[in-house]
């Protein structure tokens, strides 16, 4: 307990301490005080994940009564078990690489106190969200990251873009969040609680009931109430069409694009599906809407990686589509191995999001790759562990992210929910396409000739410890991670006291009883599947185009022209919410000021009663002088009329 | 001394200290003197509060601390005075918002402080009377009364257009007053007595419930206000000073909701219930159509109006929902959503008003585009404003969380629809608030004046501050005021035979 508390709340107070004094300490107090914080967080997961691992116990802990409305208790509270210490242990260890990190890469700022204060803000809410109980709780936190993000993605608040970009990410997450809370009220409606075990145990007065939400159809309640909370984490995890806050979030520092927006808080929708895994295991149709918005989430946004030019933005790409894997791993009630690959990409997401920031701090804040170019000689360190993440993310055999996509795979290709053939197909394409985009980005950016024109290859240098010993310490799990849980966490039932999957859908089982150790693994990925071959051809493929410059046959590049034009366009969404969607709000909105509030109720009704009232005065002020004798006047005849009508 | 009339010491107290702070300014008090004593006399007016607290047991749904003797005996009028669960809220609510308001125009009063603070004690001592009265007389003589302290309030420091705003004011309230009034004399002459209590349970033919709902029905909807007879508060806001702003939005404003809970439902239940789906879609129009109104508006002040109107609608949906709902704790939880709305949204627009008076004061201007890049150089006032701005949009912590998530919870048993559309808030109140923000606080400064602008004083940053703590104590601990407020609000979903 003294432990759990300390892990969630001592960031909350480092943050606290660090926000509403900062005038009052140093820059070197402020970081440290915050990396000590995230420490004894990191700390405290590893400690209770030991516990855990060695008494197997779940706890569900009570802080206190929120408010308690009749019989309906809103509480606040802990889940303590494998899922929630699995996402803590990797969320503390990434936050305080991030933390460190930082000290670095904002060293020049001006907002570095306010940066740490944000950061450990950040973490409290993540560790809130994941640890919560129940589901006020969950939107406590939902929310808490939703603010943190829009507070960090407007950093620099001065820039045009960047204060676009925050207000377009809290509102497209806020769509999401209407269906997340429908979903809570489509809960608490049938079971009368929010606490996830008394949901869970009472499952039962939810399915077979009907909701009509129009009067000629009606749903399943627990499936209307699944792809509500679905909805939700398409906000929060990016799917399509939620997708188009993330690439512009990148304009925030680069040390929160790792942290928020690849490695912990866009995988909160991920985290909230396996969490509610009992409830989304009673709708097929659910299951089957996830699957097919992950996988077209994974395959569409991936291709979009191809043809950007900013070094943070083709890893935002990348992020969307392997949230897209994510999602469509829990489509096929592969819970597990959707969390799996969450961890896994955690660790090489923030290292590859790192090491761009790395280089873009070494190039002296140039993002744009055409400007780059050669650096493998210039950064060893950040080549190196650039180099691992791009492996891992590829799924290189033996790197943590091979494991993990590989068993992703493996459970889609099983499954039998309905469309999970197309899925199947969809991100295997997927593996193609990750590897082109980034072996495009590391030879752009690591190979070849230096491109820039402005800023002399002379001047860049290695970046300072502080940078590169994050790099070095993701590296490590980007690697190593993925094979070393690999036995325990699917293959091991790790998560079985916190997720549930129905009988009928255990599809990887059949996989599991195959499965004979790490070295069989790899060797069976080379005969079982294409995904290993799609990869070696992407690699083969983008060192032609992008190492040894070849140009593309004249009719292929027309196709490839046209197939940009869509691309760089994002498939026109920001188009249509932008120029279609909110202009025509806006232009409803005056509208409705001028013709409805200004035109009819005022002028018709308001003053159009006062002129009456003014016209009868004016009958009576041949009578009576002064404002108030009218006012009694027409009051007590008004009372008169009606007092008599009433009584008779 | 103060515990056997703690009542009538609450609602006479004020009015005392406003009649002196009157004699003072014709006494040419100075200024700063006029300050400190318009500060001091809080002081036993929170103590007051405090007292009243402490005697007051939540557990009982009863009237409480009743003091009652014979007003106008011909016409059966007493001065009758209680508080309940529904009431205490609002009165703390009182208590708390009149300083803020007072320290609103230390600096805006156009060297007429005195009568400004006499002005607000007078006001603050009628609203009180009006959330205890339990004499329909007397809550009608409170309830019009308060008017004039008002309306002196937006015509002596108000805008430009203050004369054109208060006439609106008046024509609206003075029509809705006028069917309670008639309402009320109907119902005495029913149950031979003015006292609210001797109105409940009355039995009244179908057709005469209707028609009292109705009347009551106007008066209260033109107060919370509910759309379409809204139009007056945009206005008055606008041309109002930024103290009356913050009672208006505060306190004025809850009058309604509370006539709604203390008149329409527990003496016209069977006409409540009735016309509930009418009043449900009225508020679903008012969250949703506001909404859009509010975006578009080009002046600060109109669009915190705007969005309080949105605001209010939770209140009425919460309230009305109760009808349509099987669930007692559904019911109860929505009835509740509603109340808390009050509570919060009171501290939130009173903080959002004040904080636009403290722009105002400096740049004289309401207008968005003449903000932006406020954060360069008032950093604290940016990060508080902010801070209201999230506490409008409901983000859970921070008090305007919990009334519109008990509220979308409950009205799913309603209908799916209720739910959804007020849900809506979601995204609207994110939008039309953050697209406020970002337009007003950050960016580069866009101007000279913006540059220059000087940090907040102390009295601007305490007085923001200690709302703001308000509004995140409610949101962190919301028991706090649903316990209070739990067994009146049961006891009244029960007489309604829900």
């Amino acid at each position: 307990m003294h432990l759990l508390l300390s892990l969630i709340f001592i960031p909350l107070l480092m943050s606290i301490l660090v926000g509403v004094f900062g005038d009052f300490i140093s820059k070197r107090l402020s970081h440290v005080l915050t990396i000590l914080g995230v420490l004894i967080s990191f700390i405290c997961s590893i400690m209770l994940l030991n516990d855990f691992l060695i008494t197997q116990q779940t706890q569900d802990i009570l802080l206190f009564n929120w408010s308690i409305i009749g019989e309906i208790e809103f509480q606040i509270g802990f889940l303590v078990d494998s899922l929630s210490l699995a996402m803590a242990s990797m969320i503390t260890f990434v936050s305080l690489m991030v933390h460190i990190y930082t000290i670095g890469y904002m060293e020049h700022d001006e907002g570095y106190k306010r940066f740490f204060s944000y950061i450990s803000l950040f973490t409290f809410s993540m560790l809130m969200l994941i640890f919560s109980n129940n589901l006020l709780q969950l939107f406590f936190g939902w929310e808490a990251v939703g603010l943190v993000s829009y507070l960090l993605i407007g950093f620099w608040f001065k820039k045009p873009s960047a204060i676009n970009a925050n207000m377009k990410a809290f509102i497209v997450n806020r769509v999401g969040d209407l269906g997340f809370i429908i979903g809570i009220a489509i809960i608490v409606y049938y079971t009368g609680s929010l606490h996830l075990g008394e949901i869970f145990s009472q499952l039962t007065s939810i399915e077979g009931q009907l909701i009509s939400i129009l009067p000629s159809s009606s749903w399943h309640a627990v499936t209307v109430a699944s792809i509500c909370l679905f909805i939700g984490a398409m906000g929060k995890s990016a799917q399509m069409p939620l997708h188009v806050w993330l690439p512009d979030s990148m304009e925030g520092p680069t040390p929160i694009s790792a942290l928020i927006h690849a490695a912990t808080m866009v995988t909160a929708g991920i985290f909230l599906i396996a969490r509610m895994s009992p409830l989304i295991e009673l709708s097929s149709i659910a299951l089957s809407f996830i699957l097919i918005i992950g996988s077209l989430t994974a395959f569409f946004m991936g291709l979009l990686g191809l043809v950007q030019n900013d070094i943070k933005r083709v890893i935002a790409y990348s992020t969307l589509s392997q949230l897209g894997y994510m999602t469509a791993a829990l489509g096929v009630s592969a819970y597990s191995v959707g969390v799996y690959h969450l961890i896994t990409h955690g660790f090489f997401k923030a290292l590859l999001f790192l090491g761009a920031g790395s280089v873009i701090i070494a190039l002296h804040h140039e993002q744009d790759i055409r400007q780059m170019g050669g650096l493998r000689k210039k950064l060893p360190i950040t080549y190196i562990t650039f180099l691992i993440g791009t492996l891992s993310l590829i799924g290189f055999p033996g790197f943590s992210g091979f494991f993990s996509k590989d068993t992703l795979l493996e459970a889609v290709h099983l499954s039998e929910q309905g469309g999970s053939h197309l899925s199947y197909y969809l991100l295997l394409m997927g593996v193609l396409i990750t590897t082109l985009y980034s072996m495009r980005l590391l030879f752009l950016v690591f190979y070849g000739s230096y491109r820039s024109t402005h800023y002399p290859l002379a001047k860049v240098h290695e970046t300072p410890w502080v940078v590169t010993l994050p790099l070095l310490l993701l590296a490590i799990p980007s690697i190593f991670l993925g094979g070393l849980i690999i036995d325990p966490m699917i293959m091991g039932g790790y998560f079985s006291g916190a997720i549930f999957v129905s009988p009928e859908n255990q599809s990887l089982q059949e996989f599991i009883d195959i499965y004979h150790g790490v070295i069989e693994f790899i060797i069976h990925a080379f005969v079982a599947s294409p995904a290993i071959y799609l990869m070696l051809l992407g690699i083969l493929i983008s060192w032609l185009i992008w190492y040894k410059n070849y140009s593309l046959p004249k009719q292929f590049a027309s196709l490839i022209k046209m197939l940009e034009t869509v691309f760089k366009n994002k498939y026109y969404f920001d188009y249509l919410y932008e120029n279609i969607f909110s202009l025509n709000i806006i232009r409803l909105g005056k509208m409705l000021h001028k013709w409805v509030d200004a035109h009819l109720i005022d002028s018709v009704f308001v003053l159009g009663s006062a002129r009456t009232v003014q016209q009868i005065s004016s009958k009576t002020r041949q009578l009576h002088t002064g404002d108030l004798t009218q006012v009694a006047l027409i009051f007590f005849v008004l009372l008169v009329i009606f007092t008599a009508f009433w009584i008779s | 001394m103060f515990s056997s009339y703690l009542l009538s010491s609450l609602v006479w107290m004020p009015i005392g200290f406003g009649f002196l702070h009157i004699i003072f300014n014709s006494y040419k008090l100075s200024e700063s003197l006029a300050k400190i004593f318009s500060l001091a006399f809080n002081i036993p007016l929170i103590y007051l509060g405090i007292l009243l607290y402490q005697q007051f047991d939540s557990n009982n749904p009863a009237f409480q601390l009743t003091e009652r003797f014979a007003w106008m005996p011909f016409l059966n009028a007493d001065y009758y005075l209680g508080v309940d669960g529904i009431s205490m809220p609002l009165i703390l609510l009182t208590l708390l918002l009149t300083p803020a308001a007072l320290l609103a125009g230390f600096n805006s009063s156009k060297g007429k402080y005195s009568n400004y603070a006499g002005m607000l004690f007078l006001l603050e001592g009628m609203m009180i009377g009006v959330f205890l009265s339990l004499d329909a007389l007397l809550f009608y003589f409170f309830w019009e009364a308060l008017l004039i302290p008002m309306f002196l309030i937006i015509g002596i420091w108000g805008g430009p257009q203050r004369i054109y705003a208060t006439l609106k004011f008046f024509l609206y309230t003075f029509f809705g007053s006028i069917f309670m009034l008639i309402a009320l004399i109907y119902l005495y002459i029913k149950s031979g007595s003015y006292a609210i209590e001797s109105f409940y349970g009355l039995p009244l033919t179908e057709t005469s419930q209707f028609w009292i709902f109705l009347a009551f029905f106007i008066a209260f909807a033109i107060k919370i206000p509910m759309w379409p007879v809204h139009t007056w508060l945009p206005d008055a806001h606008v041309e109002a000073p930024t103290g009356g702003s913050v009672i208006l939005a505060a306190v004025l404003l809850k009058m309604g909701g509370y006539g709604f809970l203390r008149f329409s439902l527990p003496i016209v239940p069977q006409a409540s219930a009735d016309l509930s789906m009418v009043v449900i879609v009225l508020s679903l129009i008012a969250i949703t159509y506001i909404a859009f109104v509010a975006l578009v508006q080009s002046d600060v002040k109109k669009l915190i109006a705007y969005s309080s109107i949105a605001h209010m609608g939770f209140v009425t949906l919460g309230i009305f929902s109760i009808f349509h709902i099987d669930s007692f704790d559904l019911s109860l939880l929505a009835i509740q959503g509603g109340m808390f709305q009050m509570i919060s949204h009171g501290l939130i627009s009173g903080a959002m008003f004040f904080a636009i008076g403290v722009l105002y004061d400096r740049l004289h201007s309401r207008n968005i585009a003449d903000f932006g890049g406020v954060i360069n150089a008032m950093p604290k006032f940016a990060a508080l404003f902010v801070f209201f701005g999230f506490a409008n949009i409901g983000l859970p912590g921070t008090s305007g969380f919990v009334g519109e998530f008990f509220v979308i919870l409950a009205t799913f048993a309603v209908h799916p629809l209720v739910s959804i559309l007020a849900g809506t808030t979601l995204v609207f109140g994110a939008s039309y608030t953050l697209w406020m923000i970002k337009r007003s606080i950050w960016g580069e400064p866009s101007s000279i004046r913006i540059e220059n602008l000087k940090p907040m004083d102390l009295r601007e940053s305490l007085v923001l501050i200690f709302l703001a703590i308000g509004v995140l104590a409610l949101g962190i601990w919301p028991a706090m005021l649903t316990d209070l407020t739990s067994a009146s609000l049961t006891e009244l979903i029960q007489r309604l035979g829900l």
